[in-house]
C-alpha cells in the first residue's frame, strides 16, 4: 500500500470506482481506492441494476441521460474483458389515478426537453410493449425506449479494472479507521493495514457516509434504509422493459440471463444496516406480480435478499467538498445512484481535480440543507 | 481437483460454469468466493450452490494454499428451495 496519495476514496462499489478510473484518467496517477470487504459488496451489488432517464427534475435527467451516453460504450471505453450487459429494453412507467397521469405528462415535457426519447401510452400500447402486462384498471403509461439495465458486478468491474490499468491503487478488504484533519484541512487516512497521506479523501460509501463524516466532526444527513429485492429461476423471454408501478411502488424486470428481478417498497422498512429478508416481502411482492404480470405465477423465486438506499433528507445525493478542505462527499443516492454513477463520477473527479464543481452536480452540494433549498424528486420508488 | 481430465469441467451445473472460469476470475485478482460468484455467476443458479459451493470452496483452498474451511461461504438466503411466485402469492 502507498505511504502517500494524490486522493484516497473510501468505498469500492460502483461510485467509487467510477471516480477512481475517472481521476486516474484525467492524469491522477497516484489513486488509492479503499474497500472494507469486496468490490460491489454493498448497495451496488444488491441493487435492482435499472438504468432510467425517467425522472422529474432536470438535473437527475441530465445526469442520467449523460450516464446512458456512457453505458452505451462502456465496454470500449473501458476495454473491459467481460460485458456489462448494458441492454436498452426500455422503461415502462404505469399510471393508475389522474393524478399520476398529470405527474407523467409534466415529466414528459421536461424530458423530451432535454432530449430523452419518451412518450405517453395508453393502455393497449402498453400491452403491445409487454403483452403479459394486465392493463385492468391501468389509464396511461410513460415509455422510453433507450433506459435499460447493466449488471452491477460488471460494471463496478470494468471501472475497477481500467482504473488499476491506469495506475489506481485498489486495496479490497480494507478498513479505513480514522482520517486525519489539521487545521481544517484532510492531510491522511488510517486504516486496518496502515495509514497514508493524502490531502484529499472522497466518502463513497453510501449508507455508511454518515459514519465516515464523523470521522472528520461532520453532521452528513444519511441513514441506510431496508429495500428488499428477490430473483427467479431464468424463464424464456416474455418481458423486454423494466415495469414501474409507483401505485403498487414495485418494479420488475427480466435480465439477459432470462431471471426475473424486482423489489417492493414499504414505507415501514427499518432505518438501519438490517439486512435480512423477511417473509412479508416475498408474500406482498408475489401477491402484488402475479397480479400485474400473470405467467410469472409459473416461475420460482430462488433467492431474496436486501440492501440498503443511502438516504438523504431530498433523495438526491451529497456531491462535492463538504466542510474541510479536502474532504468530498459522493453519497446519499437514495436508491438511484448506480444509474447515474458514471456521470456523476466524472463530475466529482472534475471538481476534486480543479476545486470547482461542474454544472449540474454544484446544486448536489450538502450547504443546500442548511439553506433549505432542497431538490425534490417527485418519481422515486 | 485433477488436471488431467480432458474437456470443460462444470463447478456449477445450475449455471455452466468450468473450472478453466473459475481459473480466469482467480486470475484477474480476486481471491475469494463471494467474488467468484459475482463475476462468474458460479452457484447463482436454482439450487442456490448447493452443489458448487463445496467444489469452489475446495478449489479454492488448493490455488491460495489454505484450506477449503478457510474460505468465505457465501450467504444463505431464503427460500431453501426454489418456490413458484403463484404458490407465494397462495394461488395455488
Amino acid at each position: 500500500m502507498r505511504q502517500s496519495a494524490g486522493v484516497v476514496i473510501i468505498g469500492g462499489g460502483v461510485i467509487g470506482c467510477a471516480i477512481a478510473y475517472y481521476l486516474a484518467r484525467k492524469g491522477c496517477r497516484d489513486v488509492v481506492l479503499l474497500e472494507r470487504y469486496y468490490l460491489a459488496s454493498g448497495a451496488t451489488g444488491r441493487c435492482g441494476a435499472g438504468v432510467r432517464q425517467q425522472w422529474g427534475t432536470e438535473i437527475n435527467i441530465t445526469l442520467a441521460r449523460e450516464s446512458v451516453r456512457r453505458f452505451e460504450r462502456m465496454n470500449e471505453e473501458l476495454g473491459y474483458r467481460g460485458d456489462v450487459e448494458f441492454k436498452q429494453k426500455g422503461y415502462l412507467l404505469l399510471a393508475y389515478t389522474s393524478r399520476q397521469v398529470e405527474q407523467f405528462q409534466q415529466n414528459i415535457r421536461l424530458q423530451q426537453r432535454l432530449g430523452v426519447p419518451v412518450r405517453l401510452v395508453g393502455p393497449q400500447e402498453a400491452r403491445e410493449i409487454i403483452p403479459i402486462l394486465n392493463i385492468h384498471g391501468l389509464l396511461a403509461a410513460a415509455y422510453c425506449p433507450t433506459d435499460g439495465h447493466a449488471n452491477p458486478f460488471h460494471v463496478t468491474q470494468a471501472y475497477a479494472e481500467a482504473a488499476r490499468r491506469l495506475g489506481a491503487e485498489i486495496h479490497t478488504y480494507t478498513e479505513v479507521t480514522g482520517i486525519r484533519v489539521e487545521r481544517g484541512r484532510v492531510t491522511g487516512i488510517t486504516t486496518d493495514r496502515g495509514s497514508i497521506s493524502t490531502p484529499q479523501v472522497i466518502n463513497a460509501t453510501g449508507a455508511h457516509g454518515g459514519v465516515i463524516g464523523r470521522m472528520v466532526g461532520l453532521d452528513l444527513p444519511l441513514y441506510p434504509e431496508r429495500h428488499q429485492v428477490l430473483v427467479t429461476e431464468p424463464w424464456e423471454r416474455l418481458q423486454d422493459p423494466m415495469v414501474i408501478s409507483f401505485h403498487h411502488r414495485l418494479y420488475c424486470q427480466q435480465t439477459p440471463h432470462g431471471s426475473f428481478i424486482m423489489g417492493v417498497g414499504d414505507p415501514n422498512e427499518p432505518k438501519t444496516h438490517d439486512q435480512n429478508a423477511t417473509w412479508q416481502f416475498l408474500r406482498e411482492m408475489a401477491g402484488k406480480i402475479t397480479w400485474l404480470l400473470p405467467p410469472l405465477k409459473d416461475i420460482r423465486v430462488v433467492r431474496q435478499w436486501a440492501g440498503s438506499y443511502d438516504m438523504s433528507p431530498d433523495a438526491n445525493p451529497i456531491l462535492g467538498e463538504c466542510g474541510i478542505q479536502g474532504f468530498y462527499t459522493a453519497a446519499g443516492f437514495s436508491g438511484h445512484g448506480f444509474m447515474v454513477a458514471p456521470a456523476v463520477a466524472e463530475m466529482v473527479a472534475d471538481a476534486v481535480l480543479t476545486g470547482t464543481a461542474p454544472q449540474p452536480i454544484r446544486h448536489l452540494g450538502w450547504e443546500r440543507f442548511s439553506r433549505g433549498d432542497l431538490l425534490v424528486e417527485p418519481s422515486v420508488v | 481437483m485433477n488436471e488431467q481430465l480432458t474437456g470443460p469441467v462444470y463447478i456449477c451445473r445450475c449455471e455452466d460454469v468450468t473450472l478453466a472460469e473459475v481459473w480466469a476470475a482467480l486470475e484477474r485478482g480476486v481471491t475469494t468466493m463471494e467474488e467468484i460468484k459475482r463475476l462468474t455467476r458460479c452457484g447463482m443458479g436454482p439450487c442456490q450452490g448447493r452443489t458448487c459451493r463445496q467444489l469452489l470452496a475446495r478449489e479454492l483452498g488448493r490455488v491460495m494454499g489454505e484450506s477449503p474451511g478457510a474460505a468465505d461461504m457465501a450467504t444463505y438466503r431464503p427460500p431453501v428451495k426454489p418456490v413458484k411466485l403463484g404458490v407465494l402469492a397462495g394461488g395455488e
